[in-house]
């Protein structure tokens, strides 16, 4: 009775500063226009262009425990792991149907996902720092073990996809699989921006921002980690799935240490806590690494670490900070308290 | 099989006494500083490097290049500590664990520039190779001289930080840095000395380590939550904790990869798991 007769209240409080509105902006249309251009302008490199739109939606689920909720993981690429081979094994044993493989690898994520986090939630800092990390090298070395399902260091081959939707098949031009791939990032986006903009998702704020302030307003601390945790895992198993099926095949390293620590490099590099934050930086990072690392990958390496202690300590918020603080300076100014962090 | 269980109860010591003189340095940043530093595998690396590039280039002997190697990771330690660490000592602990990850992959895409990618080989003196038989048991020369010389650190370590005034000093700031600070402590200084030291007997436990666990590039990464295990599930800032922590790692690795190879790493990820669940704060944490 308490909670129904207070919650009216909180609502009915349009002073309250920055409260997001669900609009959209014509920037954020514009940039959407973006990827659908470059299915027609830019059809020779669809191939990598699909693998940036699923490495973006891996960075959007990192974005929500990280960027939100400020739960700090090593091992998401755990979650994106179980989708992969998920989808893969289901495609293996003679069940290619693409969009049932992509909702039961994302189920799949989300329950484990669902277990870990009361594992991960209690902790502290480094506690969760450490079991996440635990959890993504115990799966890795699982995988790796368990050769006889999962080929282990030769990877998972023989991934025969059935039509999309019983009408497209998946070419090798990657048409099919880049057209797949941006419409699944759109929708989980869609969701995910709601997701975000809501009472929930301005709860999560909450949490990073001030987690001891948040069990004294009334907010179920640990349920919402378990569920905004669930709900990332879930989402970077439906990316996992989405490789598997667009790449047929799922290698050892989709679990790999590698793979987490580069998701988190992206989301910083683009600013992590804003969802086009994570889209930018995955688009970035892979075009980079593209470019950079077919030249020497050692060197791509040293530069991209040394990005990184230059960003942690200059530039905190990422390219999307960045051009907020440019931006939006005008406005900023009567606004102190932001302006001091 | 009882012989059996007593070599691998002492290989595992053996391996178990190195990772504690490699994590205690990252145990005493953390319990003082708060700094998750995942780099700290790095220091350990250098020092290898330095110890194979004191004996094949500078031609020293073994014993005489692991104090150069002491030396020259304290030195690193105690400049990067100066110009990089320490701006981030307040920061959030994500932002370390991102500028520490950067660091590594840095000391890695070096370690490949400078020596290449392949491993490290060690010329062990003559003394320190082959079996000593002590108390009906064949165990190996070098991992008895790697007890020995880990039991002299650690008492010299204990006896550091219980009975001289820098460990005093120390003790004070890691209890509480402001009060310590008001007292007329220079815990900047105290900071700058105990990452110096750390980094230095990382350094010191890499060069010794070439021999057990190997050197090349990818050094920092592969043994990065062993060290990181040990600090956690010993309880930062704690010396005790830390030994007690890396000497059960260092047994159950030795035991699960001779007992289940087939299972591997397994044993130890899932036990760090499960320790971490029973014991979040660390055998030995001081904070709840």
């Amino acid at each position: 009775m308490t909670a129904a007769a207070t919650a009216p209240q909180r609502t009915a409080r349009p002073t309250m500063h920055r409260l997001p509105d669900g609009r959209w902006r014509r920037i954020e249309i514009f940039f959407w226009l973006l990827p659908a251009a470059a299915f027609f302008l830019l059809p020779g490199y669809l191939v990598l262009g699909s693998q940036i739109l699923i490495i973006a939606l891996f960075a959007l689920s990192l974005d929500l425990i990280l960027g939100y909720a400020g739960i700090v993981s090593l091992g998401h690429a755990a979650f994106f792991g179980i989708g992969a081979y998920a989808a893969g094994l289901l495609a293996v044993q003679g069940w290619g149907e693409p969009l049932s493989g992509l909702l039961v690898a994302g189920a799949l994520a989300a329950a484990v996902g669902y277990l870990v986090s009361f594992m991960v939630v209690r902790g502290e800092d480094l506690a969760r720092l450490m079991v996440t990390l635990g959890i993504g090298l115990l799966l890795y070395e699982a995988a790796n073990k368990a050769a006889f399902i999962t080929g282990g260091v030769d990877g998972l081959s023989g991934v025969t996809m059935w039509k999309l939707l019983g009408v497209f098949p998946f070419d090798l031009s990657g048409k099919v699989a880049y057209l797949y791939s941006l419409a699944v990032l759109f929708l989980l986006f869609v969701l995910m921006r709601r997701l975000v903009n809501s009472p929930f998702g301005l709860s999560l704020r909450g949490l990073r921002e001030g987690g001891k302030r948040m069990p004294a307003i009334g907010v179920p601390v640990r349920s919402r980690q378990v569920l905004i945790f669930t709900i990332a895992a879930g989402v970077a198993g439906v990316a996992g799935a989405l490789l598997a099926q667009t790449t047929q095949f799922v290698g050892l390293e989709v679990l790999g240490f590698p793979r987490s620590a580069e998701l988190l490099i992206m989301l910083v590099l683009g600013g992590a806590g804003r969802l086009y934050g994570a889209l930018i930086g995955a688009a970035l990072f892979m075009v980079a690494q593209e470019y950079f690392s077919g030249l020497n990958p050692v060197y791509w390496q040293f530069w991209i670490g040394l990005l990184l202690v230059m960003v942690v300590l200059f530039a905190r918020g990422g390219i999307i900070g960045a051009a907020e603080t440019l931006c939006m300076r005008p406005w900023r100014n009567g606004n102190e308290g932001r302006a001091a962090h | 099989m009882l012989t059996n269980l007593a070599g691998i109860l002492f290989d595992g010591i053996a391996y178990g006494s190195l990772l504690f003189l490699i994590g205690i340095g990252l145990s005493v940043t953390m319990g003082l500083m708060n700094f998750i530093n995942l780099a700290h595998g790095a220091f350990a690396m250098l020092g290898g490097y330095v110890c194979v590039a004191a004996m094949t280039r500078l031609g020293l002997p073994f014993l005489a290049s692991l104090p150069v190697a002491f030396i020259v990771t304290a030195l690193a330690g105690a400049i990067l500590e100066r110009t990089l660490y320490q701006r981030l000592y307040r920061a959030s602990q994500l932002d370390q664990v991102l500028f520490s990850i950067g660091l590594t992959f840095m000391a890695i895409a070096a370690a490949t520039y400078f020596w290449g990618p392949s491993q490290q080989p060690v010329q062990l003196p003559e003394f320190l190779r082959g079996q000593v038989r002590l108390l009906g048991l064949d165990l190996g020369a070098y991992r008895l001289f790697l007890i020995a010389l880990v039991i002299v650190i650690t008492v010299s370590l204990v006896w550091l930080v219980a009975h001289t005034r820098f460990g005093a000093q120390v003790r004070a700031a890691v209890d509480n840095q402001q009060a310590a600070a008001g007292m007329g402590i220079h815990v900047n200084r105290i900071f700058a000395l105990t990452f110096a030291l750390g980094s230095g007997l990382a350094g010191l436990g890499g060069a010794l380590g070439i021999d057990v666990l190997g050197l090349d590039p990818t050094f920092p990464v592969k043994y990065m939550v062993y060290f990181l295990l040990v600090v956690s599930v010993g309880g930062a800032g704690s010396i005790k904790g830390t030994l007690i922590a890396a000497l059960i790692l260092g047994v159950f690795d030795v035991a699960g990869k001779y007992y289940v190879p087939e299972v591997g790493a397994f044993v130890i990820y899932a036990l760090m798991v499960l320790l971490l669940n029973l014991f979040p704060a660390g055998l030995y944490g001081r904070r709840a």
